[in-house]
């Protein structure tokens, strides 16, 4: 956007990238230590029980085995193992152990053993009698009177109704929808159904721990939430904060999934029992259910439109399965809600939600957060809403979306877990990125041609979708810089880089701002000990808010450079500026460089040239993005090929352009599956069927389309350099671009995830048989 | 526990390991501290333990160390030749192509087998090459645009 810039807007290269490229210790498991112990949780093999009797006896006299820990063993502190803000929105409903057991891969127990072999022999070794009780997994049938019960402990705190197995309710709305339904001129309303998406971070959750040598608690963690985890685990353990120390190394990947205190806990705990270092890190069967979800949803979307097209109403009702315990319950279900209607602007919005527990694996945090089944439905429905009224769906988008200098109402309504703060459109450039897309995508054309004649039928289609950038007025981040004698700076930032480029974006941040090149900036992230707080990767808040904080402490910094550099330059500070590693006198010869200026601060003035800053917004800028698909089904076989995908994004100022468009073509490689393969599917006890990446199919090299990925960049005035946000966004919008082009391509809506060959096949033999408008 | 011994070679240098009959030669390499084999999955579906074993990318956590007996293999540590990197690693950085970096050494482990094989590979045989290794991060269009891009770099 600013050509005078140099480093933030430009294509560097990832700060820690030549450690990953030469594969060079930086992971969670990437260290040796001696006498580690290995550390494994026994998972419940029912869906529902009560613990009858518990015997350790045998495993703790096996050999080699050094802890191990029942519920008897531990303290019962009920807390949510949701990575979020004091006070956590979500109910505290769950326990480190406990004597009962809400779903398959619920923990019973867990060792600490000198070899995995051992650990898994002690495992069987614990004798376990369950009284078994009756499971409810499916989400409406959880919230019959009559239904199990599965949080009837009198300890839990913050659960909605615990008797009818609801752990959150949301109800919120702006104008009168039954006015404005009343007002239209057509009424739509349609049931989609979205299922049980799991993250696949290729690196596991894993945890390592032990005891320093002035006997604090260390562990070191693939986590996106650092200083979250430090006072979840100092709660649940009940020692102090300041005895723990939280180390978040490289990620290999977090996509929310690691927004969860998941194993420092019991890891933790382990560590303190053994008094020998523990590392647990799940296996991949064990990640599919023992980790985390994404909700799987129920959506009720009703629209009411104008003859013209104007939607003047929109209402979705949604019922929502949190598993076994309430993390992130209502949180995401609330954006479900508030991120996703006010990309239209209706007067009239109305917004219903039943969070339940149902004995599944427990649903948490996935990128999107809430807004993928949202969009989902709405922009499958606004698809055949155009296509009632004979209107082109980017003419359609165009006449409705929400503009530069709208104010959503809803977000006010609809805060984390709370009322929240109105957002204001500062920046928008949807239009354009609709425009964009639809050209690359080859829209005008294809969306007139005529079917083909053969069994290979093509389609295109489209969705718009927003997203957020950090929590307005809960989020917030600090950061520190500190200058060296080499002109260098160390930046100290409790951001957390699971993977996306935080760390990169952050040091580039900071260089512009003090004016000099990338490779003058160290940064240190993620470490509680040694960073400043934050709290942590996830709502498209680090470079916005960790972003921001940066730019304050580079700024306070760069003030004192100057002073510094006034006094040994003899010249007013109003006449220096920093860039090209040095300051400068404007319009005169003299300058110093960084390096002088440190070492005359440091040996001379005695001084550290150092500062810090926190930071926080109190509204959420949204990021904008247009999705086009161009699909291609075979009628024979029901196969889709998705052909070509074509997202363009407004993500504010793209700090790093290329890591920005990298976080695209990660969200739609996601997005695709969540369109067409990924489900994670369990029977009827609750057991995972396809816990494995042979059975459970994440898209590879050769799965995935042409990807065309435009950056439509705005500048935004709450956002560091104009910087909003990026990784989430483009999530959303691939399942129903996909969805609206297989309609367009063989004539049959579906409206339920993922979309398989042998829906297709079914619906499109239905659809032979006579029925016209075939829904799935 | 019966041990017995192995000798290998690893990124050119002569080794002698006393392992377990039953070890896997992943859990083998992160023992010696070869921390650039990932572990990912175990079961051989997800790629991120690929080492080249006279040139071939097998997962590592699907052979036995003691198969290695005499072999050469190839793990991301021995890819740079001092400080000085690859091709290959170079295009990665250059093109955005490493996010989280953990399927990053199988990537790039993976494409050179099929560089050395084949110099000059067209978009279809570098994606089938990395169709092993499972990348939730990027999409994979940047991957194959390094891997092309190396081809291209080797090519002048």
């Amino acid at each position: 956007m600013n050509s005078t810039r140099t480093v933030v807007g430009k294509n560097l290269r990832k700060v820690e990238g030549v450690k990953l490229v030469t594969g060079a210790p930086a992971f969670t498991d990437d260290i040796q230590l001696p006498g580690l112990l290995y550390g494994k949780i026994l998972p419940s093999p029912y869906a529902h029980a009560r613990i009858k009797r518990i015997d350790s006896r045998k495993a703790k006299a096996l050999p080699g085995v050094h802890a191990v820990l029942t519920y008897k063993d531990v303290p019962r502190v009920p807390h949510t193992t949701a990575g979020q803000a004091w006070p956590e929105p979500s109910p505290y409903d769950t326990y480190l152990l406990d004597n009962k057991v809400r779903f398959v891969g619920d923990r019973v127990a867990a060792v600490a053993a000198e070899s995995r072999a051992i650990a898994e022999k002690a495992l069987r070794l614990i004798e376990v009698e369950y009284d078994v009780l009756p499971a409810v997994l499916d989400m409406e049938q959880a919230m019959v009177p009559g239904a199990p019960v599965i949080h009837d402990e009198p300890d839990s705190k913050g659960i909605h109704d615990a008797s009818r197995n609801i752990a959150g309710y949301i109800l919120r709305g702006i104008g009168d929808v039954d006015e404005g339904f009343r007002q239209s001129d057509r009424v739509f309303e349609r049931e989609y159904r979205t299922q049980r998406q799991q993250h696949c971070s290729i690196e596991p959750h894993i945890a390592i721990s032990w005891l320093d040598g002035d006997g604090r608690l260390v562990i070191r963690t693939s986590t996106q939430v650092p200083y979250h985890s430090r006072r979840q685990v100092a709660m649940i353990l009940q020692i102090p904060v300041s005895r723990i120390h939280v180390v978040k190394p490289r990620i290999g990947g977090g996509f929310g999934g690691k927004q969860e205190m998941l194993l420092e806990d019991i890891c933790g705990a382990l560590a303190l029992a053994a008094r020998r270092p523990v590392k647990i890190e799940l296996t991949r069967e064990e990640e599919f259910y023992m980790a985390r979800t994404r909700h799987p949803q129920i959506l009720r979307m009703k629209m009411g439109v104008k003859r013209d097209g104007t939607i003047l109403a929109s209402q979705l009702t949604v019922v929502a399965t949190t598993g076994a315990y309430g993390s992130h319950s209502t949180t995401v279900q609330g954006n479900t809600g508030s991120k996703v209607l006010p990309l239209y602007r209706a007067e009239h919005m109305r917004f219903e939600c039943h969070v339940v527990y149902t004995n599944t694996p427990v649903a948490g945090a996935f990128r999107g957060y809430g807004c993928p089944q949202g969009f989902f439905a709405q922009e499958t429905l606004v698809d055949e809403i155009a296509q009632e009224l004979e209107i082109d769906p980017v003419e359609f988008h165009h006449r409705n979306v929400i503009r530069l200098g709208d104010i959503d109402k809803l977000s006010a309504q609809l805060g984390e877990g709370k009322a929240g703060l109105p957002r204001v459109v500062r920046s928008c450039s949807l239009p354009e990125c609709i425009d964009r897309a639809a050209a690359a995508i080859g829209w005008n054309g294809k969306r007139k041609a005529l079917p083909a004649s053969g069994h290979l039928k093509r389609g295109v289609g489209m969705s718009c979708t927003m997203q957020g950038s950090g929590i307005a007025g809960i989020d917030w981040a600090s950061a520190f810089l500190k200058m060296n004698e080499d002109g260098s700076f160390f930046l100290q930032t409790g951001a957390a880089d699971v993977g996306g480029g935080a760390d990169t974006v952050l040091a580039q941040i900071a260089a512009e701002t003090l004016g000099v090149s990338l490779d003058k900036i160290v940064i240190t992230s993620g470490d509680t000990d040694t960073t400043p707080f934050d709290v942590g990767a996830y709502a498209s808040s680090t470079t916005i808010i960790s972003g921001g904080a940066v730019k304050k402490a580079a700024e306070k910094v760069r003030d004192q450079v100057l002073r510094m550099a006034a006094k040994m330059l003899d010249a007013p500070v109003g006449n220096l500026t920093c860039g090209d590693n040095r300051v400068s006198a404007v319009g005169g010869k003299r300058s110093a460089t960084m390096t002088e200026i440190a070492l005359h601060s440091m040996y001379k003035e005695k001084t550290q040239i150092m500062d810090g800053a926190s930071h926080f917004n109190t509204d959420s800028p949204p990021p904008f993005c247009a999705t086009f698909a161009e699909v291609e089904v075979d009628t024979q076989t029901g196969k889709i090929r998705v052909v070509h995908m074509a997202t363009a994004v407004d993500p504010g100022t793209a700090i790093n352009p290329s890591q920005a468009e990298g976080q695209v073509e990660g969200a739609v490689a996601q997005g695709l599956g969540y369109a067409l393969t990924e489900e994670l599917v369990l029977d009827d006890a609750g057991r995972p069927v396809n816990p494995n990446f042979l059975d459970y199919k994440i898209f590879d090299a050769r799965d995935m389309p042409k990807l065309t990925t435009i950056l439509v960049e705005t500048d935004e005035p709450l956002g560091p350099y104009g910087a909003k946000s990026i990784s989430e966004v483009p999530i959303n919008g691939p399942a129903p671009a996909i969805a609206n082009a297989i309609f367009h391509a063989i004539g049959v809506r579906f409206y339920k995830l993922p979309i398989r060959p042998e829906e297709v096949l079914r619906a499109l033999r239905a659809k032979e048989a006579g029925a016209d408008d075939q829904c799935v | 526990m019966k041990t017995m011994e192995v000798r290998l070679k690893v990124n050119g240098e002569a080794k002698q390991w006393t392992i377990a009959p039953g070890d896997l030669l992943l859990d083998v390499l992160r023992r010696e501290g070869y921390f650039g084999v990932k572990r990912g999955c175990e079961s051989g579906e997800c790629g991120a333990c690929t080492v080249l074993v006279d040139g071939q990318p097998i997962n590592s956590c699907l052979m036995f160390a003691a198969k290695a007996e005499g072999a050469e293999l190839l793990t991301i540590e021995g890819v740079a030749q001092g400080d000085t990197l690859s091709a290959l690693q170079e295009a990665f950085l250059d093109h955005g192509a490493v996010q989280c970096g953990f399927c990053t050494p199988a990537m790039i482990l993976n494409a050179k087998a099929l560089l050395d094989r084949k110099p000059h590979p067209s978009e279809e045989e570098v994606r089938e090459a990395l169709a092993g290794t499972y990348c939730r991060c990027t999409g994979y269009s940047k991957p194959v645009e390094a891997v092309l891009a190396a081809a291209r770099g080797a090519a002048r």
